[in-house]
């Protein structure tokens, strides 16, 4: 699936409307964002501690990793090691069929996306029920998500109402959300209800206790793990953050950077099994220590999975997130696809004009607009540079290494200026597509000078 | 300052090109604030759009050459703030892959973060009697701090409205989502033209809402960029560097 995100977004944006509206609703939360930072006078030293945290954190997992463990099997969780996604899909079904079950509730979670963890199930029998609103969504729709934290964002209402009215049963023609919302709240009623098995993710793991916290706004996750006897959570190594007081920290900025709330309607620390019941928690590696060994990287493993470098992103406001090729998109995507495998997914390098603003927005300060940079540094030598740019990089590095060549370039320049239009305005010429070539100046600022300055 | 300060004139390439009149401004006001401007005749580029492409090693020579015509000034000044921000945040780290120490990095502004930090004019003749949109560059929002950043809680500022309200008659205003990039990124508006038009668009739409006449920049090439739409859609509005407004009478 190597989608070039060039003509995915070419082709968003045919649909003059729905890309604005996209743009819109997705600066809407930006601005929600800013509205919180801003009402918190130690919001900067609040990123800059976040990020020292996660910092230290992930050069120190191997004694929280273990610490987390030990306490968590102490309050009686069971915890289980995952080197990869295969191991990870194989623990779930494992647990499932020892339980005898044929169903599981799941709350949301991008590691299980990481894993392909849904559709592994359903291929071994096993119905898998997407309790998050936007992700059952996307489950009756058969669509990734197209955000990590708003992952049905690119669905207007009248689809949904369709869509239920299709699966659900609603009233024809009615798409009002509120009457929408309850109609899934019925239905995910009955799941939660006869299900033995919950899942749910992890957004930070507790070395000092042993916890695991999960934030929702639909307290859905609360639903599914308040009733099912079993209990899985999947975490990612790099979730887990020293103690309680770290805990605090993060939770003032998560979902005020995320949603621009100032804290998720739930956020659930878990501890013990319920009575009579059990709690595994899986641990994840799938890639994450390789990126640990990779200096220039490793940073993208303090991220807490907020969305707000997409939500900011200029391009992925107007090119929405199904124009990149690795299931997490936007700047924080275009890393980790990186991360994953570069042959794969370099084409996302493209969508970035390196204007920062994710750098800016970031709770745990990533450097993301430096890293894209930084990648693209390195396609040449993997063979997946642009031969156009290769060619005009070429170009230019002669022009521009030879002054006296470069002076005579210009002065004939605005020869340019005189070309006939079709020769100048066809396929080959992208820039001349939307807009107007600048034109040469009839004189330098080299030959002014030296007309009227030098001595 | 010390007006003994000698002063190495830095003209992007493109500015030299297309956008003369934008470096003769920036000559005259260094000029007329008294103070020692030369321009060395052999450069040429930063390195920037090779390296945003991903071709550092295509724009080395052009670093190292920089360095060498720049490094016996006091200060290095340039009407650009995107390429000096290349050479004050990029230039150390490929010279140092290459065992080189930059020479440059340490006394390289902006002409409006030079006017501001380090000459302090509290007064400039000539006036401009129009209402202008400030165009705040990401680069010269995020890497120069010429103006606080959208997204961080810091005390607003910004140099550039500074500046340009010692003029007399001025009438300045910001587009709203006013640092939001406008789509310009260097080879980005040819490879991903259509999202760099779209972003273009918008931010013009933004600019020409506050009723300027006029669109300003401490970078040329946002300029460049939305102007190409504009002359594209035939939209009347114009476009100029604030070193043009600084210097405008002189």
């Amino acid at each position: 699936m190597n989608k070039n995100h060039v003509t995915s977004a070419e082709r968003f944006l045919k649909d003059k409307e729905g890309a604005q509206w996209h743009n819109e609703t997705l600066w809407i939360t930006r601005e929600k964002r800013d509205k919180m930072a801003m009402g918190i006078p130690e919001w900067e030293e609040l990123r800059e501690l976040a990020s020292s945290i996660k910092m230290h954190a992930i050069t120190h997992l191997d004694e929280y990793l273990l610490q987390f463990a030990e306490a968590a099997e102490k309050n009686g969780a069971t915890v289980h090691w995952a080197k990869d996604a295969t191991e990870h899909n194989e623990i779930v079904l494992d647990l499932l069929r020892k339980h005898n079950a044929v169903k599981v509730v799941k709350s949301k979670s991008m590691l299980t996306e990481e894993c392909c963890l849904d559709d592994f199930l359903c291929d071994n029998g096993i119905n898998v029920i997407e309790s998050d609103l936007g992700e059952r969504i996307l489950q009756l729709l058969n669509q990734p998500p197209s955000h990590i934290v708003m992952p049905a964002i690119h669905l207007k209402r009248q689809i949904i109402g369709k869509l239920f009215e299709e699966k659900l049963h609603t009233e024809e023609g009615n798409s009002d959300p509120t009457y929408l919302t309850g109609c899934m709240r019925e239905n995910l009623r009955q799941e939660f209800l006869s299900t033995e098995v919950a899942m749910t993710g992890a957004n930070f793991g507790i070395a000092e206790t042993g916890d695991v916290v999960v934030c929702t706004n639909e307290g859905n996750a609360d639903m599914g793990t308040s009733q099912a006897n079993v209990h899985i959570v999947s975490m990612g190594i790099e979730k887990v953050i020293p103690d309680r007081d770290s805990l605090a920290v993060f939770t003032r900025l998560l979902a005020r950077s995320a949603t621009g709330q100032p804290i998720t309607s739930y956020t659930s620390q878990y501890r013990k099994p319920r009575k009579g019941g059990e709690l595994h928690i899986i641990l994840v590696d799938n890639g994450r220590s390789d990126i640990l060994g990779n200096k220039e990287h490793m940073q993208t493993l303090k991220c807490i999975r907020c969305g707000a470098c997409m939500n900011t992103c200029p391009v992925y406001r107007r090119s929405g997130g199904y124009s990149y090729s690795y299931f997490i998109p936007g700047p924080i995507g275009i890393n980790l696809g990186m991360l994953k495998s570069p042959q794969e997914y370099y084409t996302n390098l493209s969508a970035c004009t390196l204007c920062f603003s994710c750098n800016n927005v970031c709770p745990v300060k990533i450097d993301l607009g430096n890293q894209i940079y930084r990648w693209r540094q390195s396609l040449d030598s993997i063979g997946k540079a642009n031969p156009a740019k290769k060619m005009l990089s070429n170009g230019m590095s002669i022009l521009f290494n030879h002054p006296g060549f470069f002076r005579s370039a210009l002065q004939m320049a605005p020869v340019v200026n005189k070309i006939p239009r079709p020769l100048k305005y066809n396929k080959f010429n992208k820039w001349g597509e939307g807009r107007e070539l600048p034109e040469f100046a009839p004189e330098t600022f080299t030959s002014w000078w030296n007309k009227n300055v030098k001595r | 300052m010390d007006y003994t300060y000698k002063i190495g004139l830095f003209i992007p390439c493109y500015v030299n090109a297309i956008y003369p009149e934008v470096g003769i401004a920036t000559y005259k006001l260094l000029k007329h604030l008294g103070l020692h401007v030369d321009y060395p005749m052999d450069q040429t580029c930063c390195g920037q759009p090779m390296a945003n492409a991903g071709f550092e090693d295509k724009g080395l020579a052009a670093i190292e050459k920089f360095g060498e015509l720049f490094k016996d000034y006091d200060y290095i000044v340039g009407p650009s703030a995107s390429c000096v921000a290349f050479v004050k945040e990029n230039h150390p780290q490929i010279l140092a892959a290459h065992g080189h120490v930059c020479q440059t990095e340490g006394k390289i502004y902006d002409i409006c973060e030079f006017l501001h930090d380090v000459v302090k004019p509290d007064k400039l003749p000539g006036e401009f009697p129009y209402k202008v949109s400030v165009h705040n560059s990401c680069h010269g929002v995020r890497e120069l701090h010429l103006s606080s950043a959208s997204e961080e809680n810091v005390t607003r500022y910004s140099k550039i409205i500074d500046l340009l309200a010692l003029k007399e008659g001025i009438q300045l205003t910001e587009p709203k989502r006013a640092d939001e990039c406008c789509g310009f990124g260097g080879m980005f508006a040819v490879e991903e033209q259509a999202v760099s038009v779209a972003m273009g668009r918008d931010k013009l739409r933004s600019h020409m809402e506050t009723g300027a006449q006029y669109i300003t920049g401490a970078d040329s090439s946002c300029l460049m960029h939305m102007q190409g739409i504009a002359r594209r859609e035939k939209l009347p509005v114009k476009f100029i560097h604030v070193a043009e407004i600084l210097a405008s009478g002189l």
